[in-house]
């Protein structure tokens, strides 16, 4: 079970937490300053893997970003960095070309794409069509939502002039 | 539209925020922006709900207190549409977590988006049910899952199947009810559900075992195929990963065929094939392939034994140990500890490499091949093992220091063929990483030091040595200080020569240097300058010629600012000024430290626990304190009480001097103790042990006072009969008395439970071959953990040999099992072999301890196996 995501960037700037299993507000901001600590100060041809409190933490840069999962112990770890490559491509063709500025300003997009690739810490669809279809139909709803309110409340104004 | 406060967008917002140049600035567009959020919040502005959410999440994520948002989530929920819905669900799973009060207000509305008719609004709310749901929600909404598990979307269905797992983890009592609709969702085709249905099916193996029985029987069959369908299926561009269709499905389809393989040997049939075709088939030259070779050698290793299927297993480990990728090696050494259980010849042939990962310069590999090579030791290989290891420990990092140094003197110990090697490498050590040696370590090596007679000169003299070079490394200090002190005269005669010695020319001065260097060292901290002290005193008899130097130096430190030099210098001054005539008898040589009870008691085993002290003597109606003749011998005299006292004299007394006696006490009977408190009261006093019946700290505390007005040297027996409770706690935590004097200078207030772990012997098992009694104690301050010895009595004229006990618990219970001591259980009771185990009981006063145990051996090459289940262990463990 993946029991958080972390997203930093090289600077040590949290992008994106999610988290699976109960931590105060306390307990995370700790975990985020040492886990991004050992993590920003490793080396680039070492593993992407770090022990910590007994569970470990699967980490792979891309650009700027620092994506991050904690797993439990008998977890498979190559199968976790898959699915953060996953998360990241998944990303790249909602985004067009992700970069970190994107994830900073849509920062609540990053988090609706993650909510239909997890569930419970665990893996929901390993299509990333699929997750794109979802994600895409669920715009659209909010689109045609803000339209009827605009077309509505245009309506008023012009009623009550 | 609220004219006053028009509010910045949220665009606008972030882009502040990432224009301040400092932390300071932050904080104040921070504070400013939600203090704008409040104010909207109070007015209850429906337009800018919205937005003032999405803000509260971006200022949380920086770490900023953001609870006076949570409601605004429960009302955003609460609203109709789907983007109200959609933020504030996000915004619930952000900012508030299944600890939250708050949260069960939210479990109406979630009850209603479940059963909304727009399927995304379900969706969301099944989603934020799998992410944060609390055990009470999961009770409540556990129906509405259940039923989601059948609706018609596929994309419903996945999330409810994940949803289901955490109501199962959260309440696995429900799991029952999840067992048909998750079974049925193993017949799907749709990636998404399949992955989650396998996964749902997984979870639901772990918390019942009746849902692993009933999938293992009906599904084993059914999986096999599906593995074997996705395996072979053609080009799927939607699933394809580097040329393999859906890895995610081939890992997760492993998993729950390992879960239902394990320990059935029908369904590990089944499933033979299809794991030799992915093991051997799969492409390994992306991580992808890997993952799933990976996770195909795991369940290769669970499930019952194939003999060629474990070959093969092997060999991808082995290939995997000597790829470049460091992700690969990584996984490699993790799968191999679990390989050694299985086939530890195989995992042998890899040793050298393993031992080069000991040296990479990654922690996470170093620290995986580290645990591997410490497994792997053996009384074969162990000497050029150590010494690649020792050799390595001069070059590591500081930070990897610790692990390795630990590892290395527990191989030591462990494995040690012979005593000199033994003290050789552990001096390596020492003068090596001598900060990062436990006690124990040290401890134990005194222990060995002292039983090593015809090493003695040997050792002092090398230990001489090494202070020249490390004298900054704390440990070799100690211990160099403890044996200047008892065979500083060897060190100067160059007695017990060995071959291999240079001799070395040193005087009387050189050695009292030494302590003097030690003592003075700035960097070193109270026990070393306690012990150099005490060092000093054994020199000052056999110096003479140094006396006076001897003499001066510890008069120096009257006036040392610690209150336990100070006392020490004082009194050991007097020693020397004024009772010159009982001097030499005083700081004669230590007597041999008994080997075998520093085992057991490092074992943390009950029986040497078990013993009078003061306090329980004096509770006794008939114990009368009697002054003793010689206070003195109870100078620092911390021995758990001593076999010979019942009969000894005031003359024997002397012997215990700065003792260390750890005989067993065997469990007193209260005559023994009456037959004791007349002679040695005193000796009692200041003993560690644990009282048999009654907490006795306090009483202890209590005799101070009394002791101080008998004689002004009796300060001493307050001094350290004050350390003693503490003491007493940290003997029961496995360290040695002796040091434990030096170490308990802080009067740190006892704790009765300390004395109150104990537990009489138990006959656990009685056949007519075979008797195992188990001695239990408890370690302070965790009633939940029992630490059981095993010891193992033959009752046949017959020898046992490859002795091999196993035990089994049930899930709320976890049990740790120690090596044997042998496996080798001498006929007739001549002996036996000990076995300790740590059970940890976590429905601690609920339920008691129960245990299955399977006993394997050999009499006379005939294999023999009993089985027990205990289930009479003491209520109270």
């Amino acid at each position: 079970m993946i029991q958080f995501v972390l997203l930093f960037s090289r600077q040590g700037k949290v992008r994106l937490t999610k988290w699976y299993s109960p931590y105060t507000q306390k307990e995370r901001s700790k975990v985020i300053r040492e886990l991004s600590g050992v993590i920003l100060s490793r080396g680039p041809k070492l593993c992407n893997f770090v022990e910590w409190r007994g569970l470990k933490v699967v980490y792979k840069r891309y650009a700027s970003l620092y994506f991050c999962m904690c797993i439990d112990q008998e977890d498979n770890e190559l199968e976790v960095l898959e699915i953060i490559h996953h998360y990241v491509e998944i990303l790249d063709r909602y985004f067009g070309s992700v970069c970190e500025l994107d994830l900073i300003f849509n920062f609540h997009k990053a988090y609706y794409v993650l909510d239909e690739l997890l569930i419970a810490g665990e893996l929901q669809e390993s299509s990333k069509k699929t997750v794109a279809r979802q994600i895409a139909a669920q715009d659209s709803l909010v689109e045609a939502a803000k339209e009827q309110a605009s077309s509505i409340s245009n309506i008023i104004s012009q009623a009550t002039k | 539209m609220n004219s006053f406060f028009s509010g910045t967008r949220l665009r606008d917002m972030i882009r502040a925020i990432r224009a301040c140049k400092t932390a300071a600035e932050e904080r104040a567009v921070v504070r400013k922006e939600c203090a704008a959020i409040r104010t909207s919040i109070n007015e209850n502005d429906q337009d800018y709900r919205h937005r003032n959410l999405a803000k509260l999440m971006f200022i949380h994520m920086l770490g900023y207190p953001t609870h006076f948002g949570q409601m605004e989530c429960l009302k955003l929920i609460a609203s109709a549409g789907f983007p109200e819905k959609r933020i504030g669900y996000l915004g619930l799973m952000l900012l508030l977590d299944e600890r939250q009060e708050v949260l069960m207000l939210v479990t109406n509305s979630l009850k209603q988006d479940l059963n909304h008719s727009n399927q995304y609004i379900v969706g969301l709310a099944l989603c934020a049910l799998g992410n944060i749901c609390s055990a009470e929600m999961a009770r409540d909404l556990a129906p509405e899952v259940e039923r989601l598990l059948q609706f018609r979307d596929p994309n419903i269905r996945k999330k409810a199947a994940l949803c289901s797992i955490r109501i199962i983890r959260k309440v696995p009592d429900l799991a029952e009810n999840f067992i048909n609709p998750a079974a049925a969702l193993l017949k799907e085709k749709h990636h998404g559900v399949l992955i989650t249905g396998i996964q749902l099916c997984t979870d639901l193996c772990k918390v019942s075992p009746e849902a692993l029985e009933f999938l293992r029987k009906k599904h084993t069959e059914g999986l096999v195929r599906t593995l074997k369908d996705v395996v072979n299926s053609p080009y799927a561009p939607e699933y394809d990963i580097a040329g393999i269709a859906d890895p995610f499905l081939h890992v997760r389809l492993l998993k729950l065929l390992r879960a239902l393989g394990q320990g059935d040997a029908d369904a590990s049939d089944a499933m033979n094939d299809i794991l030799a075709q992915v093991a051997t088939k799969t492409e390994s030259n992306k991580n992808a392939g890997n993952a799933i070779l990976y996770e195909c050698v795991e369940t290769i290793m669970s499930i019952e034994d194939n003999g060629g299927l474990r070959v093969l297993a092997i060999n991808i480990l082995g290939r995997f140990l000597s790829n470049r990728d460091n992700n690969i090696r990584y996984v490699a050494l993790n799968m191999l500890m679990k390989a050694i259980t299985v086939d530890a010849q195989a995992v042998q042939r890899h040793r050298a490499t393993i031992l080069e990962c000991v040296k990479d310069s990654d922690a996470s590999i170093r620290k995986r091949a580290l645990e591997l090579v410490y497994v792997l030791v053996n009384e074969t290989n162990v000497k050029p093992l150590t010494k690649e290891l020792i050799d390595y420990l001069e070059v590591s990092d500081e930070e990897f220091k610790g692990d390795l140094t630990a590892k290395i003197c527990s191989i030591v110990e462990k494995f040690s063929p012979e005593k000199i090697w033994y003290i050789d490498q552990m001096l390596k050590v020492l003068a090596e990483a001598g900060n990062f040696v436990k006690d124990e370590v040290w401890h134990a090596l005194i222990v060995v030091i002292s039983n090593a007679s015809d090493l003695h000169g040997y050792t002092v003299r090398a230990l001489y040595k090494a202070f020249q070079t490390s004298s900054e490394q704390e440990s070799l200090v100690r211990v160099a200080v403890w044996c200047i002190g008892e065979y500083g005269d060897m060190l100067m005669n160059n007695v017990g020569m060995l071959a291999i010695e240079d001799p070395v020319t040193v005087t009387e001065s050189d050695i009292v240097d030494v302590v003097e260097i030690a003592l003075k060292h700035h960097a070193l901290d109270l026990t070393t300058k306690a012990m150099a002290l005490i060092a000093l005193l054994k020199l000052s008899s056999r110096f003479p010629s140094c006396s006076e130097r001897i003499k001066d130096i510890i008069v120096h430190h009257k006036g040392s600012l610690v209150l336990e030099l100070q006392q020490r210098s004082l009194e050991f001054n007097s020693i020397i000024e004024k009772h010159q005539n009982i001097r030499s008898t005083l700081v004669e040589r230590m007597p041999i430290l008994d080997e075998a009870t520093f085992t057991t008691r490092r074992a943390g085993s009950l029986p040497a626990a078990v013993s009078t002290s003061g306090g329980a003597s004096l509770n006794l109606p008939n114990g009368v304190v009697k002054p003793s003749t010689a206070p003195l011998v109870d100078l620092l005299d911390l021995s758990d009480d001593v076999p010979a006292a019942p009969g000894s004299s005031g003359g024997d007394f002397l012997q215990d001097l700065l003792g260390v006696d750890l005989s067993p006490a065997p469990t007193q009977s209260g005559t023994n103790q009456v037959q004791k408190a007349g002679t040695d009261v005193l000796l009692d006093l200041l003993s560690i042990g644990v009282p048999p019946v009654q907490s006795s700290s306090s009483t202890t505390d209590i005799l101070s006072p009394i002791q101080n007005e008998k004689s002004p040297i009796a300060t001493l027996d307050a001094l350290s009969s004050s350390s003693s409770p503490s003491a007493q706690a940290t003997s029961s935590a496995r360290a040695a008395p002796m040091m434990d004097l030096l170490d308990g200078f802080g009067p740190s207030p006892s704790k009765p439970e300390n004395n109150g772990s104990v537990y009489p012997p138990f006959v656990a098992f009685e056949s007519s071959s075979l008797r195992i009694t188990f001695n239990f104690s408890k370690q302070p301050g965790n009633p939940q953990t029992t630490l059981v010895q095993a010891t193992f009595t033959n009752l046949t004229p017959n020898v046992f040999t490859d002795f091999i006990f196993q035990a089994a618990v049930p899930k709320f219970l976890q049990l740790h099992l120690d090596p044997a001591s042998s496996n080798i259980l001498p006929a007739s009771g001549n002996g036996s072999i000990t076995q300790n185990m740590r059970v940890t009981n976590n429905q601690h006063g609920k339920k008691s301890l129960v245990m299955r145990t399977r006993i394997s051996y050999k009499i006379n090459n005939k294999d023999t196996l009993e089985e027990g289940h205990i289930n009479n262990f003491p209520r109270e463990l």
